[in-house]
């Protein structure tokens, strides 16, 4: 009972912004609308909360579905040790969602990292720029449908 | 002929080639540059410290700018974005230069086979050693700086003063 009362909160405070909110190997799960992030962030960052770390972020490609890309957020609070993973489902066509670097510092690069793999702009990020490939470099690697074999050295590669 | 002279005799002088003295004497003196990038960094470094001990084929001397080294060993993964630094690395050793691929990722890319990893060095430098393993063991890598200083012996040297016949 006491495990569940993020959930049940969430569920009051957002009614209509939680699509769904449960417990799945002892791990709880909220998924949202990606207009909600900032504000149950907001709340859940916040005092008696407490979810003061973020984790992770990163992106998921479920390519052949609609929507197809999925947003994932792991959250963890330091002085209750719990932890608290939130996804939102991000469409093809508009692959935009808030930035959380006004929460969180390390949310910076992690953004960056997305972007640069998966090409997910993320609104209000102070410095969205390419993290790991280089200039020139077309594409988004982590895209299920990005070539398996295709290359893009940056020299003339030999023979 | 007198005693004297004749217990003189053999230590007075030894018949060889030019090419293959030059060949002796720089296969024992290898200034190596590591390239390190991945885990095979470790061994290299068990390879080159006391344990298996390359100096005692005369490549212990470490030099970390390329413009001092004899052999450059590329040891662990070189990324498409590293590539470029490779190259420039490789066009600021002094010749005579001889490179080493230390590993499979060096080798051929290895489990990497991605939109990330060059597959192969051998695409971006000529490599005259290739070191198998993932990662290799030492016993490995003194093989092939054996095999390394095999070639060097036998090659055809260059030198500044050489006629060459154009």
């Amino acid at each position: 009972m006491e495990k569940t009362a993020v959930l049940d909160l969430l569920r009051q405070k957002f009614p209509r912004e939680v699509k769904e909110a449960f417990t799945d190997l002892g791990d709880e799960i909220i998924i949202i609308d990606k207009g909600s992030l900032l504000p149950i962030l907001k709340l859940l960052r916040a005092e008696p909360h407490g979810y003061d770390l973020l984790l992770d972020l990163t992106c998921v490609d479920y390519v052949g579905q609609e929507p197809r890309f999925e947003m994932v957020y792991h959250l963890y609070s330091l002085t209750k040790k719990r932890r608290l993973r939130i996804k939102t489902r991000l469409s093809e066509k508009e692959l935009r969602i808030a930035s959380l670097t006004e929460f969180w510092k390390n949310a910076n690069w992690l953004e960056r990292e997305v972007y640069d793999l998966f090409g997910v702009h993320f609104e209000g990020h102070p410095d969205l720029r390419r993290i790991f490939m280089y200039d020139g470099f077309e594409g988004y690697p982590l895209r299920k449908d990005y070539p398996l074999r295709k290359r893009q050295p940056r020299l003339r590669l030999r023979e | 002929m007198p005693e004297a002279k004749k217990r003189q005799l053999p230590a007075q002088f030894i018949a060889t080639q030019f090419n293959s003295i030059l060949g002796w004497a720089r296969k024992f003196s290898l200034f190596h540059y590591p390239f390190v990038t991945a885990c095979c960094g470790m061994e290299y470094m068990s390879a080159a410290c006391a344990h298996f001990d390359i100096d005692r084929f005369g490549a212990g001397w470490t030099r970390f700018s390329p413009r001092q080294s004899d052999m450059l060993l590329v040891v662990g993964t070189v990324t498409q974005k590293l590539a470029p630094v490779l190259r420039v690395v490789y066009d600021q050793m002094t010749e005579p230069k001889w490179v080493v691929a230390f590993g499979t990722c060096a080798v051929s890319g290895g489990i990497y086979d991605n939109y990330a990893v060059v597959q192969g060095i051998d695409a971006i430098i000529p490599v005259d050693v290739y070191i198998p393993g993932c990662p290799p063991r030492p016993e490995t890598v003194l093989d092939g700086l054996l095999k390394l200083q095999e070639k060097i012996q036998h090659q055809d040297q260059e030198w500044r003063w050489k006629r060459r016949r154009y």
